[in-house]
Order: structure tokens, then C-alpha cells, then sequence
């Protein structure tokens, strides 16, 4: 029988072919082309439409700048997708971690002592909030969605109760020195946010914390029959979303200069968003850190062309809706061919 | 290839049948004729294109050459629903019901019965009893939530599901794979009455014996190729079957036992092991080098032995000891680290990523063993993963595979090779060769055999009772959540077997 010869020649196909940097580069180009285009696309628009005052390095750095909250926020976000989760409640843990770290007393400690006492608070107190969001899911057994949902409005109560309901205002010099700066010419908040990014594709693509994530996402009761605790990682998951939004509640003071328990509206559905355009499955198993900042950055220029052309919040908004839907059927089109 | 008068007969013809895939040609021609009123048995290896001929003819694929004629004539079915709406209807092994649906309206899912948009629930659920009775089961309410029905019953349900359409002809994929030998003989009893009202059945089966016992003709199909067809179920060799799939000829489907050291150290001991609902009182020893067997029927509490030993489910009273270290219970991850294994009984929803690569499959288990300070060497994970794939002939080759794209032979074989790269003291394997052909299953056994040659203390539990025989070296049967029996296995054959697993039982 030839065939008998013929496959195992075929089947031994060296290992180190696949892999290698040109095989990743490739491979990640070609899932973002779409991405890419979408965001040269909105250039292109934003050149003709509004000219130089587009096309400008200050216009493109307050872009970057607006990117860099809702983007760290984002990041966060696509671990907790790609494990299989979900958290609504991202907008009011920014909030809350914002106020906290503004109040009167903090502000007071911090110009007794340095400025980055607010930094740790902010962060504390947005990690707790998922550590709580966390546990309540893989040890409470409460559905991601309906445990996430009663920390929205719990931390978003907590800091309107915080700052009764007024903005902070903030008040310590070094700290605003320090986050207004630039480094080389790009501004701080921006470096931040190239930071999570790297740091996050790295935490995602090459440790056994990323591996384990897909792994707990894809299908969690084979996760945890080969050994991964997987509600210890759920709570991993959360708690790092939770850091990453008290970072972004951090970033968010410095560049308003306030604290106030209105910050982080709607950054549910923009960090949402922003992951699954970039193509994370929502439903777990499959996550990709640069779509998630293809995706920040699309929404960002495309709200900056909209404010440069004079149009409402309104428009934006129905565009944004267009442009999920839009990629979303682009991205099952594609899946399907390739997953055949 | 089939001449023609034949085909005229024939209620389905295949005539030169190609599938391809990207990067694969699944099917590679795919010749063979269905007659009215026969059971015709397709034969093959996993990965010989059997699936995908089923998902061919039942319309979920779309032929890229080939002819398929119904009643004479050259079809097309666009999707599954057409295919159904002509008569033919596919069965898979993953049952497609939906549980927390009544069982009328699962037959009726897709074609309800209504009246101006109002459902007459009623005249279905009649008609679900008059096809329930058909197939002999007056036993299922048409009310029943499908969810709670046992699979057997399940598999029945959507067998009448197919003939609410006025099935001629049903492919059903490893039907007794799930069901014990009771529910077997109900199952070809149902066949039986379905090809004397001359419905044909395409039955696919890695089990010989009962290719013999229901079929009538078979057709063995070869790396996508149909390598023999019609030939007669009752008659041909079972050599030549083996030969002619495998391509290579098979003497010995069950590896030699090596006579076992009595000074060997117990490696795994259970005491007193139970979980408060489905088991009490399991005892249970085992040896560097032995395999231990468990028989007994679905549901009688072996599959959840085996899961709270491995700490899957939490036991309310007992203890298990590894190397003489008392495990903590209810903790996969102790048990892992204690160097236990679980090769679990659902592949796909227990014990794989699908949608990620061989390798990673393979390393999920020891991802520490490749990293430092957390972070992996993928390249070591590639090249230790392809040694094991290779060792263990996992066909298509290449660790950057998605498993989902694997067949189940060469899935099992990706979840030995997890437990083989950490090298465990105690392998747990419920049902290792559900789904798995005949050549492969000659592979798994021979590799759970080498590994406890090589001082790993296995656990099997499996529903073919034949397989625990000839595998392991000691038996224990399971009842009732109770071990009745606990022996060497040559000192105990299938039909004692059989009689302490079914004592008490209503034949």
C-alpha cells in the first residue's frame, strides 16, 4: 500500500518550523490587519475632515493621552475575558479608587510624607475591589456578570458617600509634577500605558499566569482535572483588573486633577468594547493584548475626529455601536474560514 | 467501482467522495451503497474520514467532488435540516438535545407542530409516545426533561427525533459506546425492529463483536479512502478487518502481563473511601506495576471512585495515600502534586483545551517544570511535547495543532502524553478507549502496560468488560456504589463479571 509510505514521511514535520519570530510576527500582523486598517482608515478621515488640526503632534499625543486610562483599564480587562469572565463594575472601582485616594486625609498624609501615598492608595484600594469582585465569583459561586454588577453600584454608592458627593480637588504638588511630565517628548501618562501594554502581552503570552488564563477560559473543568487551582486564578484574574484600575483611577486624577466619584462613566462598556473589537472571544479561551489597544486606540481617534468635526457625544456614540458590530461580524467571518 | 444494477437499488449511493480541508484532504474518495432495510457498518480507524463521511451524507459538510444519490437520484443537501427533511438522519455521539426541554419537545425541535402559530403540545406529545413506542420504550414520558434521562434513554429520543421525519435511513456514531451491555441489547433490539420496517441504519462501531452480532454488510474506509465495501458482516475475518484498516496485521489486541513483584511498594491505598451519596467503603490498594481494574455498570459509582480519589470530588469519609503521604481532600492540585494522573472520561469537556495547541495540551499540567520565574520556554515546550507525540504515534503530527482537529484516539493519546511528561506515580484512567479504534486501542494499551512496567500504579475503569479483563491484573467489580469483588484477573472471566456487576439488577 503506497499510502503506508507515503504518510509517515509527511507526519514528521520538524518542530522548530512553526515556530520562531517570523511565524509570531506573521501570525499577529495577519489577525490585526483588520485592526490596522480600520485605524489608518479613521486617520485618513480625521486628515481630510479636520487637516492640521488632526494631523498634529499635540492633537496625536492628547489622543495617546486619553488612550492611556481607558487602555490600562482595557488591558486589565482582557485577562479577565480571556479567563472566562467578565466585570461590569471596572468604571465604579476607578471612581471609588480616585476618591479615595484624593480625600483630605490621604492628601494630608501624602504632603506629610511623598506624593506616591496616594499612587498605593489608589492601587490598594482598586485591588481590593477585586479581590472582593474575585473571591465572591470563585469561591461564593456568584456569576461574574450579577457579582460584578453589585460592585458597580456598591463602589460607585461608596464613593459618592466617600467625597460627599464633590469633587476633590487635588492638592500635592510633586504628584502632579511628576505625572505631567515627558519622557523624550511623550508624556507620562502615555509611557505608563506603553508599560501595562508590554508588560501585559508578556504576562499573557509568556508565563504560566497567561497560559494558565487561556487554559481556565477555554474550558475550566479540564483546567482544573489537570491541576491548575483555577479559583485561585479567577481571583488572580480579578485582582489584577482591580490594580489596573486603580492605576487608570491614578493616571485619571492626574490628568483632571480631581478625584470625584462621577470619574470612570461608562468605562464598563468602552473597556468591553475595546477587548472584544480587538478580537478576545468573549467567551473565554482566546485573547490577543495588541488588538486590545488597536481597539482603545480606534475608539479614541475616532471620539477625537468626531470633537475636531464639531459633532455630538450622540454620533459618536452610534458610530461606536456601528463599529462593535461591525467588527465583531468580521471577526466570526474570519474565524470561521480559518477554523474550518 | 459498484456496479450499476446495485446502485439502482440501492436506497444511498456514494460514488468518488472528496472532503477537503485546509491543509487536509479528509476524504479521498468514497465509494458505497446503503440498501433499504440493512445495517451497513462502517469500519475504520479514528482519523480514516468516518466522521466526516457522516457529516458528508447528513448535510453538515458539503462534498467537494463526488456524487451522493438518494432514491436513484443525485442529491444535495444543503444542511442538516434538509438532509432530515429527505429522510436521512445522523445521530452523533455528542447527542444534540437540549436539555431542560421535554422530550416531545426535543423530537419536535426544528418542525414543531403548530397551528397558526399556536404549538399543539398535546398532538405532540401523542405522536412522541406513539414513536416512542415504535422503538419499544413506552418507559420515556414524553414529558420527561431530557436533561434528567440517562443517555441510553437519551440516545432513543433522538432516534425517535429522526423518525418523527420519517427517517429512512439513520447514521448512528458509536451508539454503544456509551451504554452498558444491557442497554446495548435494547439498542439492537430497536434496529433490529427499525430494518424490518426497512428503515437502513449506517452503524459505526469499534467493536467487532457487535458488527457481527447486528450487521449485515461493511465497508472499511483507509486514510479517507474506502479500501473494501460490502462485504459480509457475519462472515469476514476478523483478521482481515483488523489488516485491512490497520494495514498491518494484529495478533494480540492486549499486551502480555509481567508477573508482578510481591515485595513492590503500595503506591496508591484508599481506606474506607466514601462521598456521602453515590459510594461507601471503598477499599482500594495498589501496587508499583499493577493494574488495577474497575468494572461495572454506568452509575454504579466507578467513575466518581475514580474522581474522588483524584480529589475531583470531595470525600466525606476515607483517605487516600500516595507513597504513604495522606492526601488532602477534595484538592486536585495535592493530589497532581503527589504525582497523581486523570485521564478523565468525557476527552473534550474534562479533559482538553480544544481550541489550543497540541503542545500546550500536553504541557498544561507541568507548565513549572518549563518556566522560570514564570516565564515559559516555549521552544523546550515544543520540543519535549513533539518528542512525546512522536514516541506515541499522535497522528496528523505537529504539537502546533489545534486538538479540536484531532481524532479521538489521537486525543486520548494527548492527554496520556500530559500524565507521561510528568512522569506520575499513579495513572488514572477512566474509560481510556471510549471512541478509540481498534489499531490505536492496541497502542494505549500496550503504553499503559509499559508504564506500569515501569513502576506507575494504574487505575482503569471501563464499561467494557472485556478491556478490564484483558488490561489489568487485578479486577475490582463496583455495585451499587460498593466494591463487591476484588481479584486477579485470570482468575475471573466476563460472564462472573457480568453476574456480579448485574446481581440484583431487573434483567
Amino acid at each position: 500500500m503506497s499510502e503506508d509510505t507515503a504518510v509517515p514521511t509527511q507526519q514528521r514535520t520538524p518542530v522548530a518550523k512553526e515556530s520562531g519570530i517570523s511565524a509570531l510576527l506573521g501570525s499577529a500582523a495577519g489577525r490585526n490587519t483588520g485592526l490596522v486598517v480600520a485605524l489608518v482608515l479613521l486617520c485618513v478621515g480625521g486628515v481630510v475632515t479636520a487637516g492640521d488640526r488632526f494631523a498634529d503632534v499635540d492633537n496625536l499625543l492628547t489622543i495617546l493621552r486619553l488612550a492611556a486610562v481607558i487602555g490600562v483599564v482595557s488591558i486589565g480587562m482582557t485577562f479577565v475575558i480571556t479567563g472566562g469572565g467578565i466585570d461590569l463594575s471596572v468604571g465604579a472601582i476607578v471612581a471609588l479608587s480616585s476618591v479615595w485616594a484624593t480625600t483630605l486625609a490621604t492628601q494630608g498624609i501624602a504632603n506629610d510624607t511623598h506624593w506616591i501615598v496616594m499612587v498605593f492608595t489608589a492601587l490598594l484600594v482598586g485591588g481590593a475591589c477585586g479581590l472582593v469582585n474575585g473571591a465572591l465569583i470563585a469561591y461564593g459561586r456568584v456569576v461574574a456578570f450579577i457579582a460584578t454588577l453589585a460592585s458597580l453600584a456598591a463602589a460607585r454608592g461608596l464613593a459618592e458617600i466617600l467625597s460627599n458627593r464633590k469633587t476633590q480637588i487635588v492638592n500635592v504638588p510633586g504628584f502632579a509634577a511628576f505625572f505631567d511630565a515627558s519622557v523624550l517628548g511623550v508624556p507620562v501618562l502615555v509611557v505608563i500605558f506603553a508599560l501595562v501594554a508590554v508588560g501585559g502581552w508578556v504576562l499573557l503570552n509568556r508565563t504560566t499566569f497567561g497560559r494558565r488564563t487561556f487554559a481556565v477560559g477555554g474550558n475550566p473543568e479540564a483546567a482544573r482535572l489537570a491541576g491548575i487551582n483555577v479559583r485561585r486564578h479567577t481571583v488572580m484574574l480579578y485582582s489584577l483588573l482591580g490594580l489596573c484600575c486603580g492605576l487608570a483611577a491614578v493616571m485619571l486624577i492626574a490628568r483632571t486633577t480631581t478625584g470625584s466619584a462621577t470619574h470612570g462613566g461608562l468605562y464598563e462598556l468602552d473597556a468591553i468594547a475595546a477587548v472584544v473589537i480587538g478580537g478576545t472571544l468573549l467567551s473565554g479561551g482566546r485573547g490577543t493584548i495588541a488588538g486590545t489597544v488597536f481597539g482603545v486606540l480606534i475608539f479614541t481617534t475616532l471620539s477625537n475626529v468626531f470633537t475636531l468635526n464639531n459633532l455630538s457625544i450622540s454620533a459618536q456614540a452610534v458610530a461606536k455601536g456601528a463599529i462593535i458590530v461591525v467588527a465583531v461580524l468580521l471577526q466570526q467571518r474570519l474565524a470561521r474560514r480559518s477554523g474550518a | 467501482m459498484v456496479s450499476s444494477p446495485a446502485r439502482a437499488n440501492a436506497l444511498l449511493s456514494v460514488q468518488g467522495l472528496v472532503k477537503r480541508f485546509p491543509g487536509v484532504t479528509a476524504l479521498g474518495g468514497v465509494d458505497f451503497d446503503v440498501r433499504a432495510g440493512e445495517v451497513h457498518c462502517l469500519l475504520g480507524q479514528n482519523g480514516a474520514g468516518k466522521s466526516t463521511l457522516i457529516k458528508v451524507l447528513s448535510g453538515a459538510h458539503r462534498p467537494d467532488e463526488g456524487e451522493i444519490r438518494w432514491r436513484g437520484e443525485v442529491v444535495e443537501f444543503g444542511d442538516p435540516t434538509a438532509a432530515m427533511r429527505s429522510g436521512v438522519a445522523a445521530i452523533y455521539q455528542e447527542l444534540d438535545l437540549v436539555a431542560g426541554l421535554s422530550v416531545a419537545d426535543n423530537v419536535f425541535l426544528g418542525h414543531e407542530l403548530s397551528t397558526a402559530g399556536f404549538s399543539r403540545r398535546a398532538e405532540a406529545r401523542r405522536r412522541t409516545r406513539a414513536l416512542l413506542d415504535r422503538l419499544g420504550h413506552r418507559d420515556i414520558s414524553p414529558d420527561r426533561d431530557v436533561g434528567r434521562l440517562s443517555v441510553a434513554h437519551q440516545q432513543v429520543v433522538s432516534m425517535a427525533r429522526a423518525l418523527s421525519l420519517d427517517g429512512q435511513l439513520l447514521i448512528m456514531d458509536e451508539p454503544s459506546a456509551v451504554l452498558d451491555p444491557d442497554e446495548v441489547r435494547v439498542l439492537f433490539g430497536v434496529i433490529r425492529e427499525l430494518t424490518a420496517q426497512g428503515v437502513a441504519v449506517i452503524y459505526i462501531s469499534h467493536r467487532l463483536a457487535e458488527i457481527r452480532e447486528i450487521g449485515d454488510r461493511v465497508t472499511v474506509l483507509k486514510d479517507g479512502r474506502t479500501v473494501a465495501t460490502g462485504l459480509p458482516a457475519r462472515e469476514v475475518k476478523t483478521s482481515e478487518l483488523i489488516s485491512l484498516m490497520t494495514g498491518r496485521v494484529l495478533d494480540n489486541v492486549y499486551p502480555q502481563r509481567s508477573p508482578l513483584d510481591p515485595a513492590a511498594p503500595e503506591v496508591l491505598v484508599v481506606r474506607g473511601l466514601a462521598d456521602g451519596d453515590r459510594f461507601a467503603g471503598v477499599d482500594l490498594t495498589v501496587r508499583a506495576g499493577e493494574v488495577v481494574g474497575l468494572a461495572g455498570l454506568v452509575g454504579s459509582g466507578r467513575s466518581e471512585i475514580l474522581e474522588t480519589v483524584y480529589g475531583a470530588r470531595k470525600a466525606a469519609e476515607g483517605t487516600v495515600e500516595v507513597d504513604g503521604r495522606r492526601l488532602r481532600r477534595g484538592s486536585v492540585g495535592a493530589a497532581v502534586r503527589a504525582g497523581m494522573g486523570l485521564c478523565p472520561e468525557e476527552r473534550k469537556s474534562q479533559g482538553l483545551l480544544l481550541d489550543q495547541a497540541v503542545y500546550r495540551n500536553i504541557t498544561v499540567s507541568s507548565m513549572s517544570s518549563f518556566a522560570k520565574f514564570g516565564f515559559l520556554d516555549d521552544r523546550a515546550e515544543r520540543v519535549r511535547s513533539s518528542q512525546l507525540t512522536e514516541a506515541l504515534d499522535v497522528r496528523p503530527a505537529g504539537v502546533d495543532r489545534l486538538v479540536r482537529g484531532l481524532s479521538g484516539g489521537n486525543q486520548q493519546k494527548v492527554v496520556l502524553a500530559r500524565w507521561l511528561l510528568r512522569e506520575c506515580r499513579v495513572l488514572l484512567l477512566d474509560e481510556p478507549t471510549r471512541g478509540v479504534d481498534v489499531g490505536a486501542r492496541s497502542e494505549i494499551y500496550e503504553l499503559v502496560r509499559q508504564l506500569a512496567d515501569s513502576g506507575v500504579a494504574v487505575v482503569v475503569v471501563s464499561s467494557d468488560v472485556e478491556e478490564v479483563l484483558g488490561l489489568a491484573d487485578r479486577v475490582l467489580v463496583v455495585r451499587e456504589g460498593r466494591v463487591v469483588h476484588d481479584g486477579p484477573a485470570d482468575e475471573i472471566d466476563e460472564s462472573r463479571v457480568l453476574d456480579l456487576v448485574m446481581e440484583g439488577q431487573p434483567a
